[in-house]
């Protein structure tokens, strides 16, 4: 169309074109007009919005788009000039601002476009973390649930506990209908249905562990589905409902039934039980994935959670008992010392009383033996009647044979609870021997027996130990050497036995000691008589054991004898031992006792005492002050007359007071009597000492005393005595300590 | 022929002799004396001539002094065992300076009687006496020791004495303890 100033354009021709044109213009420019209202509208509802100058720029365009047709309306009659020129106008502002947005859009386009993108890569994001938290979610509700289960789990130790409430629990916090717990048997090869949620005590049902399904499950440690129709799943009747979903999973189980406090149990185990757990029937529920991980997690954490349990008791328990065992051990203990004191004590109250009541007895039953003896004897010496001789003789034997049984208990009863000691002095050995021969030569005589003694020429004259046990060791087994020999005789060797002869084969355990005050005693008693079984020797040396019945019927002797030598030449570090080489040919006594050899010679104890040499050593002694303290008056004259006797100048007290007042410098020697009830010698003792400043200023104090106790030694050694001398006091014993005074100083032997 | 009367004096006092140590023999082997006793006699000397008189006289007085203590103590109502085992003591120590032996050991069971008022410590239920009932008994024994060796020894110093007057010596004895 062509366009021309001169406007015709009459209305009829295109009427209805024109009309149309109109009308669309119109509402054109009304969207126009319309739109960027709408815009500014939403842009001010949005807070963010980041293109308002694109909007504004836009909205213009619109504007002036919208301005151009609504003025577009005006040109389709006669218009005037103005209007053409409006109209130029506005066509021209719009094309500029078109232009312009145009070209700003190519600028923006391409942002809008990658916050387009951004936005849903934005999106996807939030899509993933709401993912992710509802894993996180699920997650904690299991680990809550798994807490849960595992605190009723741990409130008890018992397995089946253990297993039951895991069950409990599980089937409360999954919903589920059912839920059973297979356990292994014995033998490994069965499961045995022992729980379900319904039923406490199932009773009955039992599979072969072989079957595959269980072989699937036992496999793996995940939760593995399987069908409802499964042996293991067929815990109800069939019912006409469909079955609920079913799951199994293992429990590796502890052997719990071998499990003690001592062994630790294998963590690597291949026991496990069979859980299986149903869902609703009848329900749309599916085992979600969640759900299966609980169940794994409880299945291994009641394992995991029972070792760490058992292993905690385990060690409570084994600390507890042992510390029982220590606490008990410990009372123990102590009761034992306790009954242990009671009985010492209650032994040394009865070995006191024991002794005390031999001691009364002894006197007590040796007075009316002797007197028997002595009178038996008076009376054969009258005119008896033959039947009279007779029966006194036979109670002459008895009383003599009570009278050796009576020494012999009192003696091995001292004996055997060693409270007998060696009475230790120096003896004279060779008459020891030539004593015991000359008692038993008449009843040898009577027997038309000989008796040899053959003492070696190296066995020294003196020696020192006890002198009467070993006579009477020595009178027994010579005694019984002429009571078994019927003719012949007896020979009795000794000397002095070489270290080699000393080890005896027999006696392994007999080790002689060799030193040089020292020496050992052989003694050989050979008899003709009767022999010894070989095998009956060990017997011998019993107590109360009589080994020949029919031969000695009429030899007495109570079966101690041997039993008493023995202890004594043990006491005295010796042997003792018979060889025999058979019946009816003759025996041989052999003991090895030790002696000491005397230090001194003049140790020896005389016999007879001459007054010689008592005038000789008067001289030496001639006016030596001494002081004595005895407050019996008999005790002190005796010992006064003795030193006295001896050419002391004597001076006689009987009070402690009265002692320490008169010990002068002039005093060589103070003899106190320990035995004393009303004064204490110690502390005499001491005070005497504390009056000299020099010990050497002061005299020798010296203790008299009946006492062979050891204590009493020892006391007075402490007191700062000098000597103890044991009453009654001879006078070769009082010359032997006032010599070892003043010759050297001290006394060399206090006996 | 007559026979001296030194003779007479010299078989006399032998005579004595003889009997003087077959008698002091008979004592030692009756246990009624013991070696302190010969002790004593060697210290009889020139010196002192009677001091065997004397101990024996002084032995003699305080034995009598204790036993009429014991007595006079074992009447009373209450016994003091402390006092009788003190005098016991005393007597022990006496007679075993002067060697009366059998007098010793009767002390000495004495006194094992007064240690053991407690009667429990002894556990043998066969002392049907009662423990001072027991002491009477001991101190009966050590009466009657005390009383034999008394008249022995005044026996024995008689014979001393006339054997002196029949002008020999009295003889000194073998130590047969």
């Amino acid at each position: 169309m062509e366009y021309c100033n001169c406007f015709e354009s009459p209305w009829p021709a295109d009427e209805l074109l024109m009309k149309y044109q109109y009308i669309s213009d119109f509402f054109i420019a009304l969207a126009y007009f319309s739109i960027p209202l709408e815009i500014i509208y939403f842009v001010k509802k949005s807070a963010v919005f980041p293109y308002r100058w694109v909007l504004v720029q836009f909205g213009a365009f619109i504007v002036l788009c919208g301005a151009t047709h609504l003025i577009n309306l005006w040109t389709f009659t006669m218009h005037t000039r103005t209007v053409a020129v409006v109209m130029t106008t506005a066509k021209v502002l719009t094309a500029v601002v078109s232009c312009a947005t145009a070209l700003m859009l190519v600028h923006i386009i391409p942002d809008l476009l990658s916050v387009k993108t951004r936005e849903l890569f934005l999106k996807n994001k939030a899509a993933e973390l709401d993912r992710e938290m509802g894993l996180i979610r699920t997650q904690e509700e299991t680990g809550r649930h798994v807490r849960m289960l595992t605190h009723e789990i741990r409130s008890t130790l018992d397995r089946h506990t253990i297993l039951k409430t895991t069950l409990v629990e599980l089937g409360r916090t999954l919903g589920l209908e059912e839920c059973a717990l297979w356990m292994p048997t014995r033998t490994g090869l069965e499961l045995n249905l022992s729980y379900t949620l319904r039923h406490q005590n199932p009773v009955g049902l039992s599979v072969p562990i072989q079957l595959p399904v269980i072989n699937q499950v036992f496999n793996t440690s995940r939760a593995v589905k399987i069908s409802p129709s499964s042996p293991v799943a067929r815990l109800r009747p069939a019912g006409q409902y469909m079955p609920g979903e079913v799951v199994a999973v293992r429990v590796p189980l502890l052997h719990l039934s071998n499990f003690q406090i001592h062994d630790w149990p294998e963590l690597s185990t291949k026991r496990y039980a069979l859980m299986v757990l149903m869902l609703p029937s009848n329900s749309a529920r599916l085992w979600h994935v969640h759900e299966l991980e609980l169940v794994e997690v409880v299945a291994d954490q009641s394992h995991a959670d029972m070792v760490k349990q058992i292993a905690k008791v385990a060690v409570a328990l084994s600390h507890a008992a042992i510390l029982e065992e220590s606490m008990r051990a410990r009372d123990l203990l102590m009761e034992q010392n306790v009954a242990l004191d009671l009985a010492r004590r209650e032994a040394e109250t009865a070995v006191r009383a024991r002794n005390d009541f031999l001691a009364v007895m002894n006197h007590e039953m040796r007075t009316p033996i002797h007197a028997t003896i002595a009178l038996s004897s008076l009376l054969q010496e009258t005119e008896l009647s033959p039947e009279q001789r007779l029966m006194v003789e036979t109670i002459l034997k008895s009383s003599n044979l009570l009278a050796t049984l009576i020494n012999d208990v009192l003696d091995l009863s001292r004996l055997e609870d060693g409270s007998l000691q060696l009475e230790i002095e120096t003896f004279n050995l060779h008459s020891l021997f030539r004593e015991v021969l000359y008692l038993i030569k008449p009843i040898a005589a009577v027997k038309k027996l000989y008796v040899m003694l053959n003492l070696s020429p190296d066995l020294i004259e003196h020696a020192v130990g006890d002198e009467k046990r070993l006579m009477q060791v020595l009178l027994n087994v010579v005694g019984n050497a002429i009571k078994f020999t019927k003719e012949g005789g007896i020979s009795v060797s000794a000397f002095v036995a070489k270290p080699d002869s000393l080890r005896d084969p027999r006696a392994p355990d007999f080790l002689p000691t060799h030193s040089d005050n020292h020496f050992y005693l052989r003694v050989e008693v050979k008899d003709t008589g009767s022999g010894i079984n070989p095998q009956e020797i060990p017997k011998l040396f019993m107590k109360f054991l009589q080994s020949q019945p029919l031969a000695t019927k009429n030899s007495g002797g109570s079966g101690l004898g041997l039993a008493i030598c023995k202890r004594f030449v043990n006491l005295m570090e010796g042997h003792i031992w018979i060889e025999s080489e058979g019946l009816g040919r003759g025996s041989t006594v052999i003991f090895i006792v030790k002696l000491g050899i005397p230090a001194r010679l003049n140790e020896s104890k005389l016999p007879f005492l001459h007054k010689g040499p008592g005038n000789q050593v008067k001289l030496i002694f001639s006016g030596l002050k001494v002081v004595v303290m005895d407050d019996n008056s008999v005790g002190r004259t005796v010992t006064k007359g003795l030193l006295v006797h001896l050419g002391c100048d004597v001076l006689a007290v009987s009070s402690g007071d009265e002692c320490v007042r008169a010990v002068s410098y002039e005093h060589k020697a103070v003899f106190l009597d320990v035995s004393m009830a009303a004064v204490d010698s110690f502390e005499v003792a001491v005070r005497i000492r504390e009056k000299f400043s020099k010990r050497s200023d002061g005299p020798f104090i010296v203790a008299l005393t009946g006492n062979t106790d050891r204590m009493i030694k020892e006391n007075c050694r402490k007191v700062g005595m000098d000597g103890v001398i044991l009453k009654p006091v001879s006078v070769d014993k009082m010359r032997s300590v006032l010599s070892d005074f003043l010759e050297h100083g001290y006394l060399v032997e206090s006996q | 022929m007559e026979i001296g009367g030194e003779y007479l004096e010299i078989l006399g006092s032998s005579i004595l002799m003889t009997d003087y140590l077959e008698y002091s023999n008979a004592l030692f082997r009756e246990g009624l004396l013991d070696g302190q006793f010969i002790q004593l006699q060697m210290l009889r000397d020139d010196s002192n001539p009677d001091f065997v008189v004397e101990v024996v006289t002084l032995f003699f007085e305080d034995s009598q002094r204790i036993l009429n203590e014991l007595s006079k103590t074992l009447d009373e109502q209450n016994v003091d065992f402390k006092k009788i085992d003190a005098n016991v003591h005393q007597l022990k120590g006496s007679s075993s300076s002067i060697g009366a032996q059998r007098v010793r050991n009767a002390c000495i069971a004495f006194r094992s009687f007064c240690d053991a008022q407690d009667v429990e410590s002894y556990g043998f239920c066969f002392f049907v006496l009662f423990p001072d009932q027991m002491c009477l008994r001991c101190l009966q024994q050590v009466k009657q020791e005390y009383l034999l060796v008394k008249n022995k020894l005044e026996a024995l110093l008689r014979l001393e004495q006339q054997i002196v007057a029949a002008g020999g010596v009295v003889p000194t004895l073998n130590d047969v303890s």
